[in-house]
């Protein structure tokens, strides 16, 4: 019985898991390959002084903000409380 | 401008201001020493501080060690010479921090005690994988310490005129001193100390810069762009081969989640909760602290010069310590060259606490002793190791002065990534991975790294300067993180182990209710015999 349940929150977890890493790999790869394969769209201008690939490398910044937070506010939430349900 | 034209600085004269604070640095450290050296009685506070700093602190510290030199003056400087290209960079060396949250800190903390080989040994046979885990660890700090230790001598040197040599020793007795004395909890409150400094003292940098650019980032790189043309806003030459900069990309991304400095922090806290709290405060950190190089580096380029900035130090390390003296005087700048100090000292201490750990803890309670040495044996041996491992840490510094070591770096982050961090994740989630798989993906992946790096253009190019390299990769981590995975597989696959997959369930437990949930093994005990007792597991 706690088997099942602590099976079902360990696969809960590794979805998880899974889809925030291979966002975080998207992310960051995503960025070198745009600069590897198209450097004229980085160097474009958006606005006065800020050029798109500046704007990219702070966003990729911040992006693993949010995916740790997202992450985190899950574990929080979502996850401790089903540990505290195993646990009893 | 018109001043700093003929590079009229007074870097290199010793500096009254510098010595000021760095003396402070130094009494405040050891006043922290001799507190932690009174709490430090056991493995357990010597190793994991008594499990006691707080998320927070954690966080902090965690962005201490990983804060290094090389990060705040080389980045800096890259960006002030090169404009777009040195921000690559920037966000390479943050992206590793969610990897270590999502897949790593909690699971560690709830499987392992003090060491990274803890947890791959938890379910497998202890002697040999022990054994291949300590050669990771000691091969991705030896790397990761020559570098430290040489950048000190070279920027010690560089800044207050101090003799190479005198600056590699002091670095080594305070550092020999802080683990010696005061173990974990000593190496945590010199990382905290150092990481305030180090981030208050970018972030008033900073602050300075934009109060001349009426707050405003975006001024500041047209103001850049205006002076040094629009391509420093775009990139420029470094990515210029995609598979180099993919391969130092995952060198950074998952080696992050295999330096055994950082994973032992996550030894430190209460519980698994604890660590991943701290986690995401130090990514927090870290990410603002890349955020504000990109402010040095430009504000650097705009207010100093690319020019002035090389002919002082033709990598371009002296450009926040060259920013701060023009904003703030010879004061700014001797607080500035203090800092930098702190941080390789800080970092330095908790290299060789990781690398004293993987001696001692793995290699002779564990190996030699087959976990029967008593608890101040224990002790005694991890100060002999933290003793030798800074001696040896010495004797590097000297043995290499002079030698391109930058590439170092990048080669303990590829070992960290080829050969602790796919053992690593197989162990924790893998359930049909075995002894045998475990030990060849941590050999394979350390030798294949050191013998690929060896054949790179990085080492026949830069530093043998031979014309050609036989393997085209400046990192190889592109090949020897798949090379390693796929082997830990295969020969998994080949050997497979009906006890070791069964200890699976323990580990699958414990992985998420911590050590106190499966009483098979008790609470982090490496040696804990292998299969559980039938009785033991349901009780929970």
């Amino acid at each position: 019985m706690a088997d099942t349940r602590l099976a079902d929150l360990a696969a809960r977890r590794w979805k998880v898991q899974v889809v925030l890493t291979v966002a975080m790999v998207a992310l960051y790869f995503g960025f070198i390959l745009l600069i590897a394969y198209d450097k004229p769209l980085l160097a474009r201008i958006i606005a006065p002084g800020l050029s798109l690939g500046i704007l990219l490398g702070a966003l990729v910044i911040v992006a693993s903000w949010l995916l740790t937070l997202i992450y985190v506010r899950w574990a929080n939430t979502h996850y401790d409380a089903g540990l505290d349900g195993l646990r009893k | 401008m018109v001043l700093l034209q003929e590079a009229a600085t007074r870097i290199g004269e010793p500096n009254r201001v510098a010595m000021g604070f760095f003396f402070l640095f130094i009494a405040t450290t050891l006043g922290i020493t001799w507190w932690a050296a009174r709490k430090t009685r056991t493995t357990e506070q010597f190793y994991a501080a008594g499990r006691s700093i707080s998320p927070g602190q954690n966080g902090v510290a965690l962005a201490g060690d990983y804060m290094s030199a090389a990060s705040f003056l080389g980045i800096a400087g890259l960006v002030s010479t090169t404009g777009f290209d040195g921000l690559i960079y920037s966000t390479g060396w943050l992206v590793g921090w969610p990897v270590v949250l999502f897949l790593i800190a909690e699971p560690l903390r709830n499987l392992g005690k003090y060491t990274f080989a803890d947890v791959v040994a938890v379910r497998l046979r202890q002697t040999p994988v022990r054994i291949a885990a300590a050669a990771g660890t000691l091969a991705t700090v030896s790397f990761y310490l020559i570098a430290q230790m040489v950048g000190a001598g070279g920027l010690i040197r560089l800044m207050f005129g101090i003799p190479y040599e005198t600056a590699i020793v002091a670095v080594g007795v305070a550092m020999i001193a802080y683990v010696l004395f005061g173990g974990m909890l000593a190496t945590t409150w010199v990382q905290i100390v150092k990481a305030v400094l180090l981030l208050s003292g970018a972030a008033l940098l900073a602050l300075l810069v934009l109060s001349r650019f009426g707050w405003s980032p975006t001024a500041l790189f047209a103001a850049a762009a205006e002076k040094y043309g629009v391509g420093v806003l775009s990139p420029g030459r470094l990515v210029s081969r995609p598979l180099d900069a993919v391969s130092l990309g995952l060198a950074l991304m998952f080696g992050t989640a295999g330096l055994p400095h950082i994973l032992m922090r996550f030894y430190t806290v209460p519980d698994a909760k604890a660590a991943r709290t701290s986690v995401f405060y130090a990514t927090g950190l870290i990410g603002s602290f890349y955020l504000m190089t990109f402010i040095l580096g430009f504000g650097a380029m705009v207010l100093v010069g690319p020019d002035v900035i090389r002919s002082v130090e033709p990598g371009g390390n002296m450009a926040a310590p060259l920013l701060a003296e023009f904003l703030g005087g010879t004061p700014f700048l001797g607080f500035i060259a203090a800092v930098a100090f702190a941080t390789i000292l800080a970092v330095v201490a908790g290299l060789t606490l990781s690398g004293a750990a993987a001696l001692s803890h793995d290699l002779w309670v564990g190996v030699v002793r087959k976990d029967k040495a008593d608890a101040a044996e224990q002790l005694k041996v991890a100060r002999i190791a933290t003793m030798g491992l800074g001696v040896l840490g010495v004797l590097l510094g000297i043995t290499f002065k002079g030698q391109n070591v930058a590439f170092m770096v990048g080669l303990a982050f590829a070992i960290a990534a080829s050969g602790n961090f796919p053992a690593l994740v197989l162990s924790i989630f893998w359930r049909r991975y075995t002894t045998a798989g475990a030990v060849t993906s941590m050999v394979l992946g350390t030798v294949s790294t050191l013998v690929l790096i060896y054949l790179s253009p990085t080492l026949q190019v830069d530093v043998l300067k031979h014309e050609t390299a036989w393997f085209p990769l400046r990192n190889p981590a592109l090949v020897t993180m798949p090379l390693s995975f796929l082997a830990g597989i295969v020969v998994s696959l080949f050997t497979a182990n009906q006890e070791e997959a069964q200890g699976f369930d323990g580990v699958a437990r414990r992985m998420h209710l911590g050590p106190s949930a499966y009483r098979g093994v008790s609470a982090g005990v490496p040696g804990a015999p292998g299969p559980p007792s039938p009785g033991a597991p349901g009780s929970e």
